[in-house]
């Protein structure tokens, strides 16, 4: 079969490019491996919610929802919303239809799938940022009647069994599983590594609307100084809704905090020393945006109309943090790996991978490989290109180049 | 390979040349197999709990490298534990190490955010249950239970400033990694 372009990945990253490339004439399809939107249906535990508000939810030809600017949406919800924009759109998805391979064939590329193999001059590769959970190689070495979860079998505290429960990482993910199985009684103990740590709210405002005042999330991949450590960074510690998930309020719930979990031997868990530094650098951190917000506020003269400024006490280390727990002695019978995700791109046959299996790319353009993009990743084009409504930009952006090389 | 020693024109100067270690990272970066290194010393036993280890060598770059000269340690044990006290305790030298490592990141992290230093000074105190190495207590570890470093620090910049420099120099120091996380440690017979 031959087409003009392939997009692979039928999420919100995908459709937005699709809705770019029908608005400029190219002959197109997209093709996801499940049905649209399918990691918010199969991949996110129940009681997940989006960190941004609703009114970064606009893609491009269709306006965020005015209804409920501020609220949050659970992962059902995202899936819908995608599903009626695949719909408004009209965008050519091919469902059920999984990508086995892409190569190079000519002056195109061949992308093989287990309904045939299409041709075509340009590809987009839009499956998705979180696509694999990251576990540590030594998992395996814990105490086999220790159960294991990623953020992708999850389903809710009451699918654990009976005990105490070990959450390593403390970012987006780590921060709001510690809190909902803290709440349901469980004794829980935070594994802390490097993390960012935001205030939802600030003088009255959502952090987002901080972020997006001032022009954090509009800084280019061109401008950034160390890019691939910002693409890096870990999800902010914010859960969507209006309640704080910080390291604060865990340890005010009774969560146990300890260090980075470092090794794994004979039943034992080994935590870094280095839980009061990395508290430090994230506080150091929270400190020096929310300074920049206030100079920002009062620069353009909103100083007056919002609260006064006020800075989140610093976060409270335990005075003897714990180094080392015997699970089996202490009745943990579940560790939860919030170690964060990385894409899949093991279906891609070409060089075009950094050593560590990051798509090397400027500004989604795939370094070495003409025609070949990347949309939906973290920090492709602003930093805003890591949350949903980034991709209406950068779809807007890739697609002008694209055009452009397939003028060529 | 080698690290190139330019100058730079920053009118801050502590002595760091870091554009040659951002230099050394791009190109680390892109030659993997350069950036393996291996540090070594060798100790010979003296009498006693005396021994001497001597540091002249290391690999890297890809090939084995020089210091500009032989550095020479004493080490042995004070005198309350009935030791000749021909030098520093092993554990001091761990302090050492962590010292230095942390101070020179404070210098290298401040030449690079424009930081002029006028005095560094870090003391470092390592709290041991010595029960533990006697063997007197099986419930006491053998090693320290808490590191306390303070510094002292003069100039130019806020306190938040210095403490954002400590906290950046904790975290890409390869001594407070060593002493926070755990290695593995291969002894064996030859």
């Amino acid at each position: 079969m031959r087409v003009s372009t392939v997009v692979v990945g039928a999420g919100h990253a995908g459709l937005a490019m699709s809705h770019q490339l029908t608005k400029r004439s190219v002959e197109h399809v997209v093709l996801d491996r499940g049905d649209v939107a399918d990691s918010w249906r199969t991949k996110r535990w129940p009681g997940l919610r989006l960190l941004t508000p609703n009114w970064m939810l606009g893609l491009p030809g269709r306006p965020a929802d005015p209804d409920d600017p501020d609220g949050f949406l659970g992962a059902a919800e995202v899936a819908g919303l995608v599903d009626r924009y695949a719909r408004q759109i009209a965008a050519p998805v091919r469902t059920h239809t999984t990508v086995r391979s892409l190569r190079r064939r000519g002056e195109g590329y061949e992308v093989c799938t287990d309904e045939g193999a299409w041709h075509a001059n340009t590809v987009i590769v839009a499956t998705g940022a979180n696509t694999v959970p990251v576990v540590p190689s030594w998992a395996g070495a814990l105490p086999p009647t220790v159960a294991q979860r990623t953020a992708f079998d999850y389903q809710g505290p009451s699918s654990l069994p009976e005990g105490g429960v070990l959450v390593v990482g403390a970012s987006a993910t780590g921060a709001q599983l510690a809190a909902e199985m803290r709440r349901c009684g469980r004794p829980v103990t935070l594994a802390v590594g490097e993390h960012v740590r935001l205030p939802r709210t600030y003088r009255a405002r959502d952090i987002f609307w901080w972020l997006h005042s001032t022009g954090v999330l509009a800084e280019r991949h061109d401008e950034i100084e160390d890019l691939s450590r910002a693409r890096r960074l870990p999800s902010p510690q914010l859960v969507g809704s209006t309640m704080p998930v910080d390291l604060a309020s865990l340890a005010e719930a009774g969560v146990r905090l300890v260090g980075r979990l470092a090794a794994v031997s004979e039943g034992m868990v080994r935590f870094s020393g280095s839980l009061r530094n990395v508290c430090a650098l994230a506080d150091l951190k929270m400190a020096r945006f929310l300074d920049r917000a206030d100079a920002w506020a009062a620069c353009s003269g909103l100083g007056d109309t919002l609260p006064a400024p006020t800075r989140p006490a610093r976060t409270p280390v335990p005075d003897h943090p714990c180094l080392s727990l015997d699970l089996v002695r202490e009745n943990i019978t579940t560790v939860v790996w919030a170690t964060g995700f990385r894409p899949d791109h093991s279906w891609i046959d070409l060089p075009v991978l950094d050593r560590s299996g990051r798509l090397r790319h400027h500004g989604g353009a795939v370094t070495d490989a003409p025609g070949l993009y990347a949309l939906g990743l973290p920090l492709l084009r602003t930093r805003a290109s890591s949350y949903i409504h980034g991709a209406a930009e950068d779809s807007e952006a890739l697609a002008d180049h694209l055009l452009a090389h397939l003028a060529r | 390979m080698t690290i190139s020693t330019l100058d730079t024109d920053s009118p801050v100067d502590n002595g760091v040349n870091v554009a040659a270690l951002m230099g050394a990272r791009e190109a680390l970066s892109e030659a993997p197999a350069a950036a393996e290194f291996i540090w070594k010393t060798t100790c010979t036993w003296q009498h006693g709990t005396h021994s001497r280890s001597t540091v002249d060598g290391f690999t890297g770059l890809g090939d084995e490298q020089r210091h500009t000269s032989t550095y020479t340690f004493d080490v042995d044990h004070p005198e309350c534990f009935a030791s000749a006290d021909k030098g520093a305790t092993p554990v001091e030298y761990v302090l050492v190490g962590l010292a230095g490592c942390l101070v020179a990141g404070v210098a290298s992290i401040a030449q690079h955010r424009g930081i002029q230093l006028r005095s560094v000074t870090a003391t470092v105190e390592g709290e041991m249950n010595v029960l533990g190495i006697l063997g007197a207590d099986p419930d006491v570890r053998n090693g320290f239970d808490r590191i306390t470093a303070r510094f002292a620090v003069d100039a130019d910049a806020s306190r938040e400033d210095l403490e954002a420099l400590l906290a950046q120099s904790q975290k890409r120091s390869a001594v407070f990694d060593v002493v926070t996380n755990p290695t593995d440690v291969v002894v064996e017979l030859i």
